[in-house]
């Protein structure tokens, strides 16, 4: 879909650029996805083995956003962008930073669950992680989707499960703080575990920041900041 | 008074359009044909006072037929037909009782290729001066200094202006064209393509004179180089096919253009 006509420049090489560019981040942000499902694995399904995979991954997430930052610094070198396509390399720009720093959670999330494998965390605890996974990588899958297919509508809705996210994480932590004070020789554990559940939870308000740039991007309106995705919420059902 | 945002204009528009105490050129319903070919299509335009103001669009779109029309260079066109009106700060340009060389000397331009006159450096920039009936030796030659101060012209030919102005480099020439324009202390000065035949280093800081210029005069710069463009002006008109399409600031209009045609136009979109 191209919404912004993207694709219509008189320039055929300009498309191809700027499409380049587009596939790039989706490629990139496939990695991220595999990333965070690869953590999850190792944090709920308690299988260690998939950790020399996630430093292999990051490697080549670190390139990716070396490789689009540059090609974005050679549109605007030599293209002078404007309008919608100087708002899709500067959206491209900043999205690389948080892609990147998702990539980075899920690293984290990969090392520290990787102490917890032989830990027994309980059902409860366990269904929440999961859940909070869950939600996660389904708000980069909107986000990038939205991306794709330049949805704004998508992009608020995602901004809006951010909420969800955040609600699930701070039962959790009330769960764990509990724990830590009935049982404080588990205390290790448990803040490894709420670690976990934290950097799951900052990479749902990375998400929104993702979904923040879509829509400057489709609006040409920054709205960070701004509450919108509040105030642009449709009737409850 | 009329409404002198264009009629598709919303309100981000109205919050984009200048101050209108501090318009100093304005245009209502102005359309002009060519014989059977309409060239503009009532442009309602308010230049902004001491600003630059850059008209944009694809040729033919009706620029330069719109600058003729501002100093009623089409007054020695024979099937040249105008509609609507002009004001010039609150003179209407064509009022019966308005007189041309007094529009000219307000409406002041400078075209494409420097025009110099076959005469010195000094004595091109004191014709208009002398036609305004300025002949004391003092004050000519002060009056000369000044405009060729202001065009930043004036270190490089201080100790040579008996020289003949075809002397000069084409970068010169077109700053003497400038001294010579705003000699004669116009309001509003038209600049039709004024740095295309300039390198890129000649062209910069002629870009950089022209944000002199704005702090005492108006700017109303034709130009095909979008990136001259978004680099000098304040201000931005876009023309197609003869319509006023888009104006608003030069910043919103490059980032972020209300119209579809617009944005087509600056990104290089099939139009």
């Amino acid at each position: 879909m191209d919404r912004l006509h993207l694709s219509q420049h008189i320039s055929r090489q300009f498309n191809s650029e700027i499409e380049d560019v587009r596939r790039q981040v989706l490629a990139m942000g496939g990695l991220v996805e595999e990333q965070i499902a690869a953590a999850l694995h190792v944090l709920v399904g308690r299988d260690a083995a998939a950790s020399a995979a996630i430093r292999e991954r990051e490697r080549r997430v670190n390139a990716a956003e070396v490789a689009i930052d540059e090609q974005c610094a050679y549109i605007l070198a030599r293209r002078q962008p404007a309008a919608s396509d100087l708002r899709l390399v500067l959206a491209v720009m900043k999205m690389l930073s948080d892609l990147e720093r998702i990539g980075d959670e899920a690293k984290r999330i990969a090392k520290m669950a990787e102490k917890l494998v032989g830990e027994e965390s309980g059902a409860e605890v366990t269904a929440s992680l999961a859940e909070l996974g869950s939600l996660a990588r389904g708000m980069l899958r909107g986000a990038l989707d939205a991306f794709a297919r330049l949805d704004e509508q998508l992009a608020l809705e995602v901004m809006r499960r951010d909420r969800h996210i955040d609600e699930t994480y701070r039962s959790l932590f009330v769960v764990l703080v509990a724990r830590m004070q009935q049982q404080p020789e588990q205390i290790p554990t448990e803040l490894d575990r709420l670690w976990c559940a934290r950097s799951l939870e900052r990479i749902g308000d990375r998400c929104k920041n993702l979904c923040e740039f879509v829509l400057y991007l489709v609006r040409g309106k920054d709205v960070r900041h701004s509450g919108l995705a509040k105030s642009d919420a449709p009737p409850a059902l | 008074m009329l409404s002198v945002v264009p009629e598709s204009a919303d309100i981000a528009a109205a919050a984009d359009a200048p101050d209108m105490a501090d318009v100093a050129l304005q245009t209502f319903a102005l359309s002009l044909r060519y014989g059977r070919r309409q060239a503009l299509s009532a442009v309602d335009l308010a230049v902004p006072r001491r600003r630059i103001t850059a008209l944009i669009g694809p040729s033919g779109s009706g620029k330069s037929s719109l600058l003729r029309c501002l100093n009623r260079l089409n007054d020695e066109i024979a099937d040249a037909h105008v509609e609507g009106r002009v004001l010039v700060g609150d003179i209407d340009a064509y009022a019966k009782d308005t007189l041309l060389h007094d529009l000219r000397r307000r409406v002041g331009m400078v075209f494409q290729r420097p025009n110099p006159f076959p005469l010195s450096i000094h004595d091109n920039v004191a014709y208009g001066l002398r036609l305004l009936g300025i002949r004391r030796r003092r004050e000519l030659d002060e009056r000369i200094e000044a405009a060729l101060q202001a065009a930043a012209l004036w270190d490089e030919v201080a100790a040579r202006l008996d020289e003949s102005a075809f002397h000069l480099s084409l970068g010169q020439q077109q700053r003497l064209v400038i001294a010579r324009a705003i000699a004669v202390e116009p309001e509003i000065l038209m600049l039709d393509e004024p740095a295309s035949a300039l390198d890129p280093a000649a062209t910069l800081r002629f870009e950089e004179l022209l944000h002199e210029l704005a702090q005492r005069y108006t700017l109303l710069l034709v130009t095909h180089n979008m990136q001259q463009a978004a680099r000098v002006s304040d201000f931005t008109a876009f023309l197609h096919q003869g319509r006023l399409v888009e104006f608003g600031d030069t910043d919103a209009l490059f980032t972020n253009p209300r119209e579809r045609q617009t944005e087509d136009f600056i990104t290089g979109r099939y139009g």
